[in-house]
C-alpha cells in the first residue's frame, strides 16, 4: 500500500513538474512563465523528498521558489511584463529547428544513458534514516565539502557586488525610468 | 527504496533538460532565456539528488546545493543586466543584439 501511494505521490509530481515546465517555455505572458516555475519548483521539491534528499527539497523551497522567484517577480513588474508569444509572427525555420534541436538531444540523452548505464541503475544502495537530514549535511558541508562551501559563500559575495554594480545609476544615463518616456 | 527507481528520475530529469534548452533557443524575451536556463539548472539537480541515492552517498545532494548557490548569484547578476539594459532603453530581445556574432 505503501508503494502504491508513493508511486502516485511521484506521477502526480513528475506530471505536474513536466507540465509547468512545458507551460513556463510557451506561455506568452511572463507572469506566467515565472509563475509556472514556482510551480516546478515546488513539484521538484516533492521529487527531492521521495528521493530522501530532504534538506535539498526545503531549501529548493526556501531559496528558489522564496528568494529567487520573487526576485524574478518584482523584475518582471518592474519591466512591465509585456507579452512575447514564443510563435509572434508566425513559426520560423529557427524556432522549428529549435525544438527539433531539442527533442534530438534528449532523444540522445535517454538512448545513451539507457545503454551505457542501464543496468547499473536498478540497485540502489540502502540509507539510514538520516540520510540527507539538515544534520548530516551540514556535518558534511563542515567536513569533507569544506571548499566547497567556502568557495559558494565567494561566489555570492561577488554575485551580489555585481549586482550593486550593475544596478548603480552612471551621470550619463541621469534618472531615466522604463515607462516615463511615454509621457 | 519502494516506488520508482532511480531510472525514472534520469528520465524526468531529462525530459526538463530539453524543455529548457527548447525554451534558451525559442524565447526572445531575455527574462524568459533566465527562467528556461532555471529549468536546466534543476533538471542537473534532479539527477544529482538521483544518483546521490543510487550511491547511497550525499556528495550529490552537496553538489545539488552548490549548483542552487550558482543559479541564485546567475539570477543576480542576469537580472541586474536586464534591468540595467531596460534604463537604457535597449529593446529587450535578444536576438536584437548581435554584435558579438562572429
Amino acid at each position: 500500500m505503501g508503494n502504491f501511494l508513493t508511486w502516485v505521490v511521484w506521477l502526480v509530481a513528475a506530471a505536474a513538474c513536466l507540465g509547468t515546465g512545458l507551460r513556463v517555455v510557451t506561455a506568452s505572458n511572463p507572469f506566467a512563465s515565472a509563475l509556472s516555475l514556482i510551480g516546478n519548483l515546488a513539484s521538484l521539491a516533492v521529487l527531492y523528498l521521495l528521493a530522501s534528499g530532504e534538506f535539498v527539497a526545503a531549501a529548493q523551497v526556501l531559496v528558489y521558489a522564496g528568494a529567487v522567484m520573487v526576485m524574478f517577480l518584482f523584475v518582471i513588474a518592474y519591466l512591465g511584463g509585456r507579452a512575447d508569444a514564443p510563435w509572434a509572427g508566425g513559426t520560423r525555420l529557427i524556432q522549428v529547428s529549435s525544438v527539433i534541436a531539442a527533442v534530438a538531444l534528449l532523444a540522445v540523452t535517454l538512448v545513451a544513458v539507457g545503454l551505457e548505464a542501464g543496468d547499473q541503475l536498478s540497485s540502489e544502495a540502502d540509507v539510514t534514516r538520516s540520510f540527507g537530514s539538515p544534520a548530516a549535511i551540514g556535518q558534511l558541508f563542515l567536513t569533507d565539502q569544506l571548499l566547497a562551501f567556502e568557495i559558494t559563500s565567494i561566489v555570492l559575495l561577488v554575485a551580489a557586488i555585481g549586482g550593486v554594480v550593475l544596478g548603480m545609476r552612471s551621470e550619463a544615463e541621469g534618472d531615466r525610468v522604463p515607462g516615463k518616456d511615454a509621457q | 527504496m519502494s516506488g520508482p527507481g532511480i531510472p525514472w528520475y534520469l528520465a524526468v530529469s531529462a525530459i526538463l533538460f530539453s524543455t529548457g534548452v527548447a525554451g534558451v533557443l525559442l524565447r526572445r524575451s531575455p527574462l524568459i532565456v533566465l527562467l528556461s536556463l532555471e529549468i536546466m539548472l534543476n533538471s542537473a539537480n534532479l539527477a544529482f539528488v538521483g544518483f546521490s541515492r543510487l550511491h547511497g552517498q550525499m556528495d550529490g545532494q552537496i553538489f545539488a546545493l552548490a549548483v542552487m548557490a550558482v543559479a541564485a548569484a546567475e539570477v543576480c547578476v542576469g537580472l541586474g543586466l536586464i534591468v540595467a539594459m531596460a534604463r537604457r532603453r535597449l529593446p529587450l530581445d535578444v536576438d536584437v543584439f548581435s554584435e558579438l556574432k562572429g
